[in-house]
């Protein structure tokens, strides 16, 4: 008898899957996210995962999850709380029950539901009370499902179950009418020369997909398909976008990429990626400390390179010195910061924009650089592209800062094509220049012209000496030093000329304006869009350029009583705005929890200042 | 041949005027390297000098070619960046005993241990120069300096076997003032490929004068210096009768010849190109003669080789030749 089950219609859906960090959590959520986009949706999603690699197993401080946004039209965070649980053991499940909504669904592997696996996380049976009235349970017994659908796999016990995650997989497909065959081929691929791997993956996928149909009184989800800006898509994560934009700039810059970095959770991927470049001919250098990573990129900058260096917060508190050089010596450079938190070690798998007045000030002398935050995983592109451009251009090493956040974090991306980019084009000396002086200014601006190694007639030197105006030698002259000291603050504000306006959400004039800036983009922005709904008048801006400021942004605060900032730090940009304007009305509002705000507090949050 | 061979070491002099304190070992150093590099067969912009801090660190400024002075201690990173950049510059790395060996010494032992193309000239005085006196990982167990006014009680680094401990390919030792014997060694840098390390024993005329001269003075140098060659016997004194042998632990021995029936036959013959470090070791540790020459000088592939020929095995067979071919690689997907 077939009876038609009922259907719960979404514009979005949060999903979170959550394990252990050796259940595979990841990997699950990377193939919804890039099933569901493949199928049309909008989806944005966020990788949570402990700092240990190996934390005790069924614990809280080893619960690994992914956390997915799907939706039918603009998904522009991972969402707050969670419409679909999925939590493979009993610590999983204490660490996110939170975040489940009133009404939503669970799906546990009821097997690891055992007394030993409890008292772990001490924790009485969570089915055997009222906890989770309210809420659509899927008690699935995942790990006997696993064991009897892979008996004749050929895999032992141990490997058999390591495949416990796609039973999940397969049950969330069913979940929401997703097509198996992107999982399959991924599959295939991936285990391409362990063919028996791949068929028991697929088989486990199977499994759960057939366990979900012959499910009674489960309501299943429909996402309808988003409306998307014809073109070519992929999924792409802020890091991979990051090391794609330098690699994008370098090429148009026709230069040879260089990145000196040395390891460092969560900028590695960075160097990672651009390792595995060599078919684009890019050089990657792991250095034997912080400091070589950017020593190593200076140098090949000096000998004519497009150089970067990946790096986060400690990384970066190490490269200062080295950052001062390439702003004296006047070369350029593309430091990239994947913000945790902090200090000290602090919260290394957790975002934060806590490095924001170190990218600024942290260092020795008056030492201006251009600042540059990226705001989602894939515009990450963008900005580490207009970072070079400005590095090439301008002679300077730029600092792009990005967060944990969006460097993990992925979205769909409409395909960049090379030709719709900029040009970019190296400060080079003519050939045949007579009389090349190192710090002459080019006309019209306060940019030096390059002359490397190898080019014959232009042997100068530079250095760490503070350098005579023009012709670069050594200078200990009381007026020269504040002379370069203003030409080197004044090319860096000059950079204001060549960053767009600054633009706002709204209406140019009010009561209340809200500012973000970097990886906050998301959250804010669908804050403001969900209060536009609600009738709540307000504007927004979200900075990407931090320093210089976009020209136009103090026109933008003079038509506003009031300014709130809203940041995942203590006040940081705050300070900065109020050194830059200090005329204005600020308000705050902060979050240092080592997770990205929700769209809720925030609401409150500009209600209450809205009110006040 | 080329007008390279026309040049001398005043087209090297650049026009700073040389500020290092009269007297001081880094003056004559400067001239050897001037002549040397005017016998390269290099043209002359394809020289890249980089320095870290120190009195020694001046020195790309008084050399008319392309020169970087760094930050204290990086000299060793930034020039392997220059290096693997572009091969096909001559780059020369110019450090002392503070720079390289104490906030420099995790980059030193890292260039050596990838063998990077760079020729270091290490000029050690034993002591801090440029900050006026205090005492560096050379100074000798007990030496007074300014911040040991009792003595240190710090053992020094001997930077020849650190070197050759590291993995040197290339470990020489020389002294400021011997012009003629530095310029060949400079240009048997030149010629190795992979780091070549040459450690300079540099007179501070000011805060350490004449930490050196136990085996410089004109009367002894003879008897407690030993100038090797490869594939020559290891003899010297004044009378050309003395010599190493190795004794029955394999230890390096000093013997006079004609005495207890041993000829110059049994002196030992300087092998620099034997790929085991171990009688480079003892030689670079010698107290007494202390060793001069090239110790070590062995064949390697060097960084800047493994990573292009790695390039370009990649290249051969890679699907991605641009940017755009690797932004649409992966899985894409087209929106209607
Ligand atoms: S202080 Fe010593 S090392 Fe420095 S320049 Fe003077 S003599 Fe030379």
């Amino acid at each position: 008898m077939e009876t038609k089950k009922p259907i719960i219609e979404k514009e979005h859906v949060v999903i979170k899957f959550t394990g252990d960090s050796g259940d595979g959590m990841q990997l699950t959520g990377h193939q919804f996210s890039d099933t569901s986009a493949l199928m049309g949706n909008e989806v944005v999603t966020f990788p949570d995962y402990p700092a240990e690699i190996r934390a005790p197993k069924g614990t809280i401080g080893g619960v690994s999850g992914f956390q997915l946004n799907i939706g039918k039209d603009e998904v522009r965070t991972p969402g707050d709380f969670v419409d679909v649980l999925v939590a493979m053991n009993p610590a999983a499940l204490k660490a996110n029950r939170q975040w489940l909504k009133a009404g939503g669904t669970l799906i546990v592997d009821i097997d690891a539901f055992t007394e030993k696996n409890l008292n772990k996380v001490e924790c009485v049976n969570p089915f055997d009370n009222d906890d989770l009235d309210g809420v659509q349970i899927i008690k699935a017994p995942m790990t006997k499902m696993v064991q009897e659908a892979l008996v004749d796999s050929g895999l032992d016990n141990k490997s058999i179950l390591r495949s416990r995650n796609m039973v999940a997989l397969g049950i969330a497909y069913w979940l929401f009418q997703r097509d198996l065959s992107y999982t399959e081929d991924y599959l295939r691929e991936k285990f391409s020369k362990k063919p028996e791997v791949a068929q028991a993956n697929i088989d486990a996928v199977k499994a759960g997909y057939n366990f979900g149909e012959n499910l009674q009184y489960i309501r299943s989800y429909k996402v309808n398909r988003a409306f998307i800006t014809p073109g070519t898509y992929r999924n792409i994560n802020g890091n991979l976008a990051t090391a794609w934009g330098l690699l994008a700039a370098a090429e148009k810059a026709n230069l040879p990429l260089f990145l000196g970095s040395y390891p460092i959770t969560p900028a590695s991927e960075i160097l990672q990626e651009i390792s595995n470049r060599k078919d684009l001919g890019a050089v990657s250098f792991q250095a034997e400390d912080e400091i070589a990573g950017i020593a190593t990129s200076i140098g090949a900058s000096f000998a004519g390179h497009f150089a970067c260096t990946s790096t986060s917060g400690p990384g970066l508190a190490l490269k200062s010195e080295a950052v001062n050089l390439a702003i004296i010596a006047e070369l350029p450079l593309v430091i990239v910061d994947v913000q945790r938190g902090g200090p000290s070690t602090g919260l290394p798998t957790k975002p934060e924009q806590s490095d924001l007045l170190q990218a600024l000030w942290g260092r020795n002398g008056a030492s201006p650089i251009p600042v540059i935050a990226a705001s989602t995983p894939s515009d990450c592109f963008e900005y580490a592209f207009n970072a070079g451009k400005i590095a090439v251009e301008n002679m300077t090493p730029v600092l792009l800062l990005t967060d944990g956040f969006i460097a993990n974090g992925s979205q769909p991306w409409k395909i960049a094509s090379m030709k719709d980019l900029p040009e970019i084009k190296p400060r080079f000396v003519k050939e045949g220049k007579e009389n090349y002086f190192p710090y002459e200014r080019i006309e019209g601006t306060m940019v030096r012209e390059w002359a490397v190694p190898g080019m014959k007639n232009y042997e100068h030197r530079i250095g760490g000496l503070e350098k005579m105006a023009v012709t670069g030698g050594v200078s200990y002259e009381p007026l020269n030093h504040e002379v370069m000291t203003f030409e080197r603050a004044k090319k860096i504000a000059d950079i204001a000329e060549q960053i767009p306006e600054q633009q706002v959400y709204g209406k140019n004039k009010g009561k209340l304006l809200i500012i973000g800036w970097g990886g906050t983009f998301g959250h804010i922005y669908t804050a403001y869009n969900e209060l536009l709904e609600e009738g709540v008048e307000v504007s927004y801006t979200h900075f990407n350029y931090i320093n210089p400021l976009p020209k136009n942004t103090e026109d933008i605060f003079k038509n506003f009583d009031k300014i709130l900032i809203c940041e995942m730090n203590e006040g940081q940009f705050l300070k900065y705005l109020r050194t830059e304007f200090p005329q204005y009305n600020y308000k705050q509002y902060n979050k240092i929890q080592g997770y990205p705000f929700t769209i809720s507090e925030l609401k409150t949050a500009i209600k209450q200042n809205l009110e006040d | 041949m080329s007008e390279k061979q026309q040049l001398t070491f005043k087209d090297y002099k650049s026009d700073a005027e040389v500020r290092w304190c009269p007297g001081c070992g880094d003056i004559a150093i400067l001239k050897a390297v001037q002549t040397a590099f005017a016998e390269m067969d290099i043209p002359k912009e394809k020289f890249a000098v980089i320095s870290g801090i120190g009195c020694s660190s001046r020195f790309p400024y008084y050399m008319d070619t392309y020169g970087f002075h760094t930050i204290h201690g990086r000299a060793g990173a930034i020039a392997s960046g220059v290096k693997t950049a572009n091969p096909d510059l001559s780059v020369w790395q110019i450090t002392g005993d503070g720079d390289a060996l104490a906030i420099g010494g995790n980059h030193f032992i890292h260039e050596i241990r990838r063998n990077i193309d760079v020729n270091v000239l290490l000029f050690n005085n034993q002591i801090y120069g440029l900050t006026k006196g205090q005492y560096s990982p050379t100074s000798l167990f007990g030496q007074k300096t300014k911040t040991s006014p009792y003595g240190t009680v710090e053992a020094p680094f001997n930077p020849g076997s650190l070197s050759i401990g590291a993995g040197a390919t290339f470990f020489a030792r020389g002294i400021d003032v011997n012009v003629k014997d530095n310029v060949e060694i400079l240009l048997e840098m030149e010629k190795h490929k992979g780091i070549s390390i040459f450690e300079i024993l540099q007179n501070c005329v000011i805060f350490n004068d004449g930490a050196h001269s136990y085996f410089t003075d004109r009367e002894n140098k003879a008897d407690r210096q030993l100038l090797v060659k490869h594939g020559e016997p290891m003899i010297f004194g004044k009378d050309n009768d003395k010599g190493l042998v190795l004794d029955d632990e394999y230890r390096l021995k000093v013997v006079n010849i004609g005495e207890n029936g041993i000829t110059k036959n049994d002196i030992l013959i300087h092998d620099a190109h034997n790929t085991s470090p171990i009688l480079h070791f003892e030689l670079a540790e010698l107290k007494e003669p202390v060793v001069l020459g090239v110790i070590r000088s062995v064949n390697k592939v060097s960084y800047h080789e493994a990573v292009y020929e790695q390039i370009e095995q990649v290249q051969a067979t890679a699907k991605n030749k641009s940017m755009d071919d690797l932004l649409s690689s992966g899985s894409t997907w087209v929106v209607e």
